[in-house]
């Protein structure tokens, strides 16, 4: 549904997109990754049409982005990033405005404006000046706006950037929602919201495409995957850690911080395979008092701080 | 068809975003205010014991110089501030949509203010018998005049996202239209170039066919000027807007 292919973005003699190429298949959540200044924007805003790539091509439902942008347009439900809205709007005669922009007329528009008021809830401001509304509200208008058509491909530049915890679990669970039906882009820089709604991820540094993967392979990268941390009392700490790095698959051991009564450590799966099953069984049969045990899953920013400096 | 329709979508949003603003009222009241105060103090529209108005309409492109830059001044440089550009211009609609629909929308603000003048058509018609047929000749070409400063207006607002910038250029843009038909400008071009020369100088004038629009002559040579020039600035704010993308 969208295919870029070597994709280059100069402004003068800055290259802030470098040969991006990827494509996106009808179901699948694209997480695009990176620091601030990565190219993540500039990325999307060539595949939406608000900038021209100085090199490469960018193709959505087949159509492509210099030769029929218009056809692309029609296709996409674009949120800039910072969703920049109207403000002299309310965000009624705003989705009236791009509904008519997007060609819909009469009852069918109206039937638009309502359902995408209502998946992003906007109701209640629904004739207040958008210039007055709270960060999250405006957000949601931008939504609503890029939702209106139901398009085949949706673009979205950091949409959960600026709401409240509650906010965030609402427009994921609606992203999810729609996503078997849609080819969904989304950038991020919260790495919980990649392992939250996104089938894939796309890692890009300075520009260039550095990883293409999965959520999941991407925490099996970290030291993390598959650790275990657990609590024990009643023993030494010298001697747990002494005894379990004998565990086989067991790589090294760390003390974390002292609980007040017993011991917390970290063991770190050699390879990072599982070593749930071994580690229990040998506590179980020292006979020691567990308090806490749990395998962990790897952590995204440990990952991504690797991938996008260079060091762990 | 369609693309007819997008312009008029993007003409609606623009011409209500002029009212929901002060910016629209504060205009209106100063334009009203100044023509009206030129025009009899000034262009001595009483002492004329003449029943025309063509003191009224000589100042016209003395207002526009200013004025209409302010109306111009946001049609881009706005958008491009506030990031709407990037909203508007991921619509499916094209970018000479985008412009003419601005364009227009301007334009129809300023034949509203326009329009608002009518107690002056009604003064003259009660104080004398005027040549109506003239002061709509004056209407209409004062109007494709403001049109002419709002292409040049919208064009220098494609130029930059600062509305101050965009005002001071469109400014200077409009006043070098008017100088040329000076004496200021060409008495000093003839004192040395080509007679030729000197009269495209003043062609280029606004005043030039302004002038003769105002006393009722619609010579097509001063239509098509003012049209071309409209269509030419156009042209270049498409240009622009679109350069813009690959900036």
């Amino acid at each position: 549904m969208i295919e870029v292919q070597s994709l280059t973005k100069r402004f003068g003699p800055i290259v802030a997109v470098d040969n991006v190429s990827f494509t996106v298949g009808r179901g699948e959540v694209l997480g695009f990754l990176g620091p601030n200044g990565a190219g993540k924007s500039t990325t999307m805003r060539m595949i939406a049409g608000f900038l021209t790539p100085t090199s490469g091509s960018a193709k959505v439902c087949g159509f492509d982005v210099l030769e029929q942008p218009i056809e692309v347009k029609a296709r996409i439900g674009y949120l800039p990033e910072g969703a920049p809205l109207y403000a002299d709007m309310t965000p009624k005669s705003f989705l009236a405005f791009v509904a008519a922009a997007r060609g819909y007329r009469g009852d069918e528009a109206k039937r638009r404006i309502h359902a995408a008021a209502e998946e992003t809830q906007i109701f209640t401001v629904f004739d207040r000046p958008i210039d007055t509304l709270s960060k999250g509200y405006k957000r949601r208008v931008g939504l609503a706006q890029a939702l209106l058509h139901d398009p085949e491909v949706l673009i979205l530049d950091e949409p959960t950037d600026g709401l409240d915890p509650n906010q965030k679990h609402e427009v994921r669970s609606l992203i999810r929602e729609m996503a078997p039906h849609k080819t969904t882009v989304i950038s991020t820089h919260l790495l919980d919201e990649v392992s939250a709604v996104c089938t894939r991820a796309i890692v890009i540094a300075g520009g260039r495409l550095v990883i293409d993967s999965t959520p999941e392979a991407l925490e099996a990268r970290s030291r993390l995957h598959n650790a275990i941390s657990l609590k024990l009392s009643g023993l030494s700490l010298a001697d747990a850690r002494r005894d379990l790095a004998t565990v086989p698959g067991v790589g090294a051991v760390d003390a974390l911080e002292t609980a007040e009564a017993g011991i917390a450590l970290r063991l770190y799966a050699e390879g990072g395979r599982p070593i749930i099953t071994e580690v229990s069984r040998f506590v179980h049969a020292r006979g020691w008092a567990v308090e806490e045990i749990h395998v962990e899953q790897g952590q995204l920013d440990e990952v991504f701080r690797e991938i996008t400096t260079g060091q762990g | 068809m369609r693309g007819m329709r997008n312009v008029y979508v993007v003409f609606r949003r623009e011409f209500a975003a002029y009212f929901t603003t002060p910016l629209a009222y504060v205009f209106l009241v100063v334009f009203l205010a100044l023509a009206g105060a030129l025009t009899f103090y000034i262009g001595n529209f009483f002492e004329r014991e003449q029943a025309d108005l063509e003191p009224f309409f000589t100042f016209h492109p003395w207002l526009y110089l200013f004025l209409i830059p302010a109306i111009s001044m946001r049609l881009w440089a706005e958008e491009r501030k506030t990031g709407t550009a990037e909203l508007l211009l991921t619509l499916p609609i094209s970018i000479p949509e985008a412009v003419l629909g601005k364009f227009f929308a301007a334009w129809a603000f300023t034949a509203v203010a326009l329009a608002l003048t009518f107690p002056i058509w009604i003064s003259v018609n009660v104080l004398g018998r005027p040549d109506n047929g003239v002061i709509v000749a004056g209407y209409l070409g004062s109007f494709v005049m403001a049109g002419a400063f709002l292409a040049v207006g919208s064009c220098m607002s494609a130029l930059t996202k600062n509305q101050v910038i965009a005002f001071v250029l469109a400014c200077a843009a409009c006043f070098l239209f008017i100088l040329s038909g000076t004496p200021l400008v060409l008495g000093f071009a003839q004192s040395w170039l080509p007679q030729v020369l000197v009269d495209a100088v003043a062609s280029f004038s606004f005043l030039t066919h302004f002038n003769a629009i105002k006393k009722g002559v619609i010579d097509l040579r001063d239509v098509v000027f003012l049209a071309s020039l409209i269509t030419l600035f156009l042209f270049a704010n498409v240009v622009l807007v679109d350069l813009k993308k690959s900036a």
